[in-house]
């Protein structure tokens, strides 16, 4: 083999991009990873992780000239001083918007495994049926029967945390120990349970934090820094996790800095048979061959690939000839829900700082209960005691208010909603060739936003947690609703969705590109619809299943 | 967070985001004096008691760093005018400048300059959006800059060493979690 010829090329680092390349390399397949950012290594590269708080110059907050550079960012709670770093350069990597949409990007080994919220759950058999029984979209060519054993498979290495709830909409999985609901929300878990004849449940977080030892990982330590890099590897990430596995093999090559500009199609074969580059350092255009390629750049940067490659033949880009290519987008809608406080409990406090909060799974449009909109939502959030930000009464200066403040105040406990986003045709993200990126390349403009089923839903999200609290006795309950541009949840999904037929859909049931079955897509654009979890379990198990099919095909010669 | 505290939002936070950008911000020099004089503010708001108090935490070095850092050019410049408007206060009130105003006097004159800016920045909440009902883009009425200097105070002290390990507790790891662990009144609450 020559210098550029591997058996798989794998484009992105991210949560599917590390399975990939895992999974292919524990298969004995030589592996080229393609990372368009820079090197980020594991423990050496986590510059802030060990840092105190008083050791951060701006005490969390970002300068007047981060916030010039980072507009996109500094539209939600993703600015922070310590993470700064991790964000993709607004100006070099612009997009367009015909409608507000806001896209967190990481360009750097990991991707955004180092950053991610770690909420880990499984799609139900109710979720991948919803489509084809509600006539939305397409059916998903695969259920939950499919997807369980590699939903087992990741779990087990992952390392996910969770109790067991025996609940047929939010399967149980291979869990390590629960982390511990603390003392209100326990009480509240009780309350909920009886005032709504068990139909409703408040459970702790399932979430990629260790609990219990894995081999060559240490358990969470519980200082929720997490998104800073974890200098004890105590939750899931590339670094942590797949990375180690995948260099073990001794069958992985990672190339950083290795923008994918196309995959290239060969009309004959009509199969990949590579990809090409952009060094972003030397500007230089590179190819590399393989037998196989794994899209994990990201939903929509994994679009743009397929845009931009074999355009002589699909004017529209490789897996348009259906039309939905870069359409279908969805996310999960949130910044919406309700808080108040809670009396008594004045003698329990925690100890530690948990990087997980409660869960409430979906309870609408579910056993009997019947809403004037499809799907629903999950509410996450937490019970604490205030901090030193919190109002006094009667104390605003001096010595009382400060020794006051430096106790901990009342219990307030609050959630957001994190609803489900149907996928429409008309919400898409296509090139914009009117302007260009710092390399000179095409860039995307976004084209999505809620529609009446999401708007419906939204007063649900916010009245049936203001409703709850108050059942259960919380006083001075709260709502809010900030509004959702799509993005926002950091859960892209959709642009190249799974499904039955070659005409109505980008990908066929084992993720392939139906024209051009040696490329597989498997991050959040194969999604057919997005169900209200948080997604990055289901992109690993795809991915593992993808992976395990690819290779028995491959030794086949089947493709 | 501290927006809760002084009536609003968080100062050169990123609520206050909304595109505005006032041209070039250029360095306010913020002399011994004047760091001495924000000392002396902080340490009013947060003197010493059982634990170290604002000036010990160099809470006045800080507020001026931030200042200079993280805000724009528009509460910059009302930052550092309040600095002559507090001390023409001071000396209508005690007929001397801040720094050398009796403790007592420094206090009474922060508390009434307190409730001063929170009735203002409540005031200019509602008025703003009644603006904005009739003009999308108006840029917003200024901060008061005591509320800044508030928030300043209360962030620089409790996110400092002082303020973490004395003031409230600080474990760097705490290698587990508890859900409910006994509490008594005086215990300090983890930083």
């Amino acid at each position: 083999m020559d210098s550029n010829t591997y058996d798989a090329i794998v484009v992105g680092s991210g949560i599917s991009g590390g399975w990939a390349a895992k999974e292919l390399c524990e298969k004995g397949l030589k592996v080229l990873m393609l990372e368009r950012g820079g090197p980020y290594d594991h423990v050496k590269d986590y510059k802030t992780a060990q840092k105190n708080p008083w050791e951060f110059k701006h005490r969390g907050n970002t300068t007047a000239e981060q916030k010039k550079k980072y507009p996109v960012i500094h539209r939600g709670w993703a600015a922070s001083e310590a993470v700064m770093d991790a964000w993709a350069d607004e100006e070099d990597c612009p997009y367009t918007e015909t409608k507000p949409f806001t896209w967190w990007r990481s360009y750097r080994m990991g991707g955004r495994s180092i950053l991610w919220g770690r909420q880990s759950y499984r799609l139900s058999q109710m979720d991948f049926e919803a489509n084809e029984k509600e006539g939305v979209a397409v059916a998903w060519p695969i259920g939950y029967e499919d997807l369980a054993p590699w939903y087992d498979h990741v779990e087990k290495f992952a390392g996910i945390s969770g109790s067991k709830e025996n609940l047929l909409h939010l399967p149980d999985g291979h869990f390590l120990p629960p982390m511990e609901l603390n003392c209100v929300e326990k009480d509240m878990a009780a309350r909920i349970k009886k005032a709504y004849d068990d139909k409703r449940h408040l459970i702790i977080g399932r979430t990629a934090n260790l609990t219990a030892e894995i081999p060559g990982r240490t358990k969470c330590q519980f200082r929720n820094r997490c998104w800073e890099g974890c200098p004890f590897g105590g939750y899931f990430s590339t670094q942590s996790s797949t990375l180690p596995a995948a260099m073990q093999t001794g069958n992985l090559t990672v190339r950083p800095y290795s923008l994918v500009t196309q995959v290239l199609y060969d009309k004959d074969s009509k199969k990949a048979k590579g990809v090409e580059i952009l060094d972003t350092e030397t500007n230089q255009t590179i190819e590399f061959k393989s037998k196989i390629v794994f899209l994990c750049a990201s939903t929509l940067n994994t679009a743009w690939v397929l845009f931009n490659s074999a355009t002589d033949v699909w004017p529209g880009g490789l897996g348009s000839s259906s039309g939905e290519l870069g359409h279908n987008i969805m996310d999960h809608h949130y910044n919406i829900g309700a808080s108040g406080n809670v009396e008594g409990f004045e003698d329990q406090y925690v100890y530690g700082r948990r990087a997980n909060g409660f869960y409430i799974p979906r309870f609408v449009n579910l056993g009997g209960d019947k809403r004037d909109y499809l799907r629903g939502f999950g509410y996450q959030g937490g019970a604490s005691r205030q901090g030193w930000s919190r109002e006094i009464a009667e104390l605003n200066i001096g010595g009382d208010f400060k020794d006051a403040l430096s106790e901990p105040g009342g219990w307030t406990i609050g959630a957001t909603a994190f609803g489900e986003i149907l996928p429409y045709h008309e919400n898409k993200v296509t090139l914009d060739k009117t302007k260009k990126d710092k390399w000179g390349l095409p860039i995307l403009n976004m084209d999505a936003e809620l529609k009446e089923n999401e708007l419906k839903m939204r007063k649900d999200m916010q009245q049936e947690m203001k409703a709850m609290l108050e059942t259960v006795g919380v006083k001075d309950v709260n709502t809010w609703d900030s509004g959702h541009a799509l993005g926002h949840g950091i859960h892209e999904m959709g642009t190249a969705r799974m499904g039955k037929d070659p005409k109505t859909s980008v990908l066929n049931k084992w993720n392939q590109v139906w024209d051009c079955k040696n490329v597989f897509v498997t991050d959040g654009s194969c999604m057919t619809s997005s169900g209200c979890q948080n997604p990055s379990l289901t992109y690993m198990a795809l991915t593992a299943r993808a992976v395990d099919y690819a290779v028995s095909e491959l030794k086949k010669n089947n493709i | 967070m501290i927006a809760l505290l002084t009536g609003g939002v968080m100062i050169g936070g990123n609520a206050l985001l909304t595109g505005c950008s006032n041209g070039q911000g250029k360095d306010i020099v913020f002399s011994k004096e004047d760091q001495d004089f924000l000392n002396e503010v902080a340490d009013t708001i947060l003197p010493p008691t059982k634990s170290p108090g604002a000036k010990a935490a160099l809470v006045g070095p800080f507020m001026a760093m931030m200042v200079n850092d993280c805000y724009e050019p528009a509460d910059q410049r009302t930052f550092y005018e309040g600095i002559a408007l507090l001390n023409a206060d001071s000396k209508k009130l005690t007929q001397v400048e801040f720094v050398h105003a009796s403790p007592e006097q420094k206090k009474q004159l922060l508390i009434s300059l307190d409730a001063e800016a929170k009735l203002y920045q409540s005031g200019k909440a509602a008025k703003e959006e009644t603006e904005r009902k009739k003009d999308k883009d108006f840029a917003g009425m200024p901060n008061h800059y005591f509320t800044m200097m508030k928030q300043l105070t209360l962030l620089g002290y409790f996110s400092s060493e002082e303020g973490c390990k004395q003031a409230l507790r600080y474990i760097a790891i705490p290698g587990s979690y508890q859900g409910d662990v006994p509490y008594k009144k005086g215990d300090k609450a983890w930083a």
